[in-house]
């Protein structure tokens, strides 16, 4: 379970706004962090607080296949994203890295920036402690749950390795 | 029920006898692909879980293409990671400035990929090798990882556009009109999580240069993998070059699309996508006139030796604009070499032109061509992000290899069928 105040975007986010690739000479987490968003929201990084929640319309991370994305907006502060669809690579990299991502299309729509909202990665259930309102996002199946149980795609095939052995 | 063709190859690796869309299977990978942006995440994931050793040496692909000749020294801390990370695996297919050419054109070239392949790619244009009847996706570094060390990945077995080509191309129409148009027609998320599969009679009338500028931007409509089939152009293609084992895959006549969409290739223009999404097109006859600072001729996309060859043949005695900056990138070494060898080099040369040794340099604003506020490019790449080729306040606008050139004469945005 989550909680945090909502930072909120529309359609399309591309990778090359949540970082710049004059930025990906630098890969640490903490250096990314210092310019996610930069391009469509100078302020995001100086307003940004721990376990703050992204809020995206369609195809959010879309572009470059570039990793930094997710790691920058996690290593930012934010505690999960929520969107009306997501890029696949960009789905893929969040998941792989075991930073929740959640697609619910009704959220996405009606949640406001800088409403305090909850999720509950259990459930899927999103509430807006703002309006009062409740979502329920798509849930992940179950080796995908594993993925982010164990922290990451490596760690995950790390484990099933040394349960073959 | 049928398969795809892309359902087909992900189901012989995966060693099934079927699949069908929304399944999540685990496939062998034949290639797995990283350049200097993404290897150097995926080496840090790899050796921060506890790993050291990768599945096979001889099916790992890293280029160094990015930011290559190192533009500065953070770059070159990542290039030297990579090639301390390539020698001590002993990779065979290692590829370091001198040898190097943008990933999506040299590993095509130099037989790395082929058709029948199952390719994962930390690089989002990894779709490319489509064109040569595989099936190729873009992933990110931890998925990099995760396939150099077992060989193997998941994926959830995609449902299929089918894009029917019809008619012949018109003079001073390519391949990257027919993509641009379809992205314009289905939109940037318009094959989300999905393969685009090409079919048709105009497929024959498709140069594989053509095709791999269509498999390449796959990725701007949301699209898994774009993907055609294998004909005597690409048998061709690969002769000489490819000397795996060539297996070939067609769609079965029942297989299920989604969705069917058809472009005529005689009714096409030469067509752009203005700032900020590949989706914004236009023909260039809507837009001509547009006040322009830079031209950019290269790239994954359009740096292949057709396309400097058409670019040559508009730029042959006459002179890029004055104010106007044109920078001229062949993809490979070997395209770098036979532009000299066709005189290609002095026609660009002569009109005014910077020929730069392959890198992606421009396309992504690494360096090589980084614009200023205020400035706008036509470029032959293929994304139109904001600042995606330097500051947030420059513009992109994504165009083929004669659009580029004959912006590049006449100072701004034209149309080469108005060139006299």
């Amino acid at each position: 379970m989550v909680q945090g105040k909502v930072f909120k975007y529309g359609d399309n986010v591309d990778t090359d706004v949540i970082i710049p690739a004059r930025y990906l000479n630098a890969p640490s987490p903490a250096e990314l962090a210092k310019h996610c968003m930069e391009d469509i929201d100078a302020d995001f990084v100086s307003n940004v607080k721990a376990g703050d929640i992204m809020v995206g319309g369609a195809n959010f991370g879309c572009g470059s296949s570039r990793e930094h994305a997710p790691i920058s907006i996690r290593a930012a502060g934010i505690s999960c994203v929520i969107a009306a669809s997501f890029a696949r690579i960009f789905y893929r990299n969040a998941i792989n890295i075991g930073f929740p991502i959640l697609e619910c299309s009704e959220a996405a729509e009606k949640i406001n920036a800088g409403d305090e909202v909850t999720v509950d990665f259990d459930t899927g259930v999103i509430t807006d402690l703002t309006t009062g309102e409740t979502f329920k996002a798509t849930a992940f199946p179950a080796f995908i749950n594993g993925i982010i149980e164990n922290g990451g795609l490596l760690p995950y095939l790390k484990a099933k390795q040394a349960k073959e052995n | 029920m049928g398969m795809t063709m892309t359902q087909k190859i992900l189901a012989a690796h995966a060693g099934l006898d079927s699949v069908k869309a929304g399944d999540l299977i685990e496939a062998k990978l034949d290639i797995v692909l990283g350049n200097d942006v993404t290897t150097p995440v995926a080496i840090d994931v790899f050796e921060k879980a506890g790993f050291d050793r990768v599945f096979d040496k001889d099916k790992i692909a890293i280029v160094l293409d990015h930011y290559t000749p190192c533009k500065d020294i953070k770059s070159a801390e990542l290039c030297a990671t990579a090639r301390n990370f390539a020698k001590k695996h002993n990779i065979t297919h290692f590829y370091d400035v001198g040898q190097v050419g943008i990933e999506h054109a040299l590993l095509p070239e130099k037989g790395i990929v082929g058709p029948g392949d199952c390719i994962i790619g930390a690089d989002s244009h990894t779709c490319t090798y489509g064109a040569l009847g595989a099936f190729s996706t873009g992933v990110g570094s931890t998925d990099m990882a995760a396939g150099m060390i077992a060989g193997e990945n998941w994926f959830k077995v995609p449902a299929a556009i089918k894009v029917n080509l019809v008619g012949k191309f018109n003079k001073h129409v390519s391949g990257k009109d027919v993509i641009l148009h379809l992205i314009g027609m289905i939109g940037v998320d318009g094959a989300l999580y999905k393969s685009i599969e090409f079919a048709g009679e105009g497929v024959a009338e498709l140069s594989m240069d053509d095709r791999f500028t269509i498999a390449n931007m796959a990725i701007e409509a949301g699209g898994k993998n774009g993907i055609f089939p294998v004909d005597e152009k690409t048998l061709d293609y690969i002769k000489g070059r490819f000397n795996r084992p060539v297996k070939i895959y067609e769609a079965d006549p029942d297989a299920e699309y989604e969705r069917e969409v058809t472009i005529d290739l005689s009714t096409l223009k030469p067509t752009v996508s203005l700032p900020h999404l590949p989706s914004n097109t236009k023909t260039v006859d809507e837009v001509k006139g547009m006040p322009i600072d830079q031209v950019v001729i290269g790239s994954c996309t359009n740096g292949r030796i057709s396309d400097m060859r058409i670019a040559a043949e508009i730029l042959k005695g006459r002179k890029v604009a004055d104010g106007i900056r044109c920078i001229v990138i062949p993809a490979t070494q070997e395209v770098y070499m036979q532009c000299i060898t066709e005189g290609l080099t002095e026609i660009f040369i002569t009109a005014g032109c910077a020929v730069s040794t392959p890198t992606c340099g421009p396309c992504l604003g690494g360096h090589m061509g980084c614009m200023a506020a205020g400035e706008r490019a036509v470029t032959t790449t293929n994304r139109n992000f904001v600042g995606r080729m330097g500051h947030v306040k420059s513009e992109v606008i994504l165009a083929s290899p004669a659009v580029a050139a004959a912006s590049a004469v006449a100072g701004c945005v034209a149309d080469p069928n108005d060139l006299n």
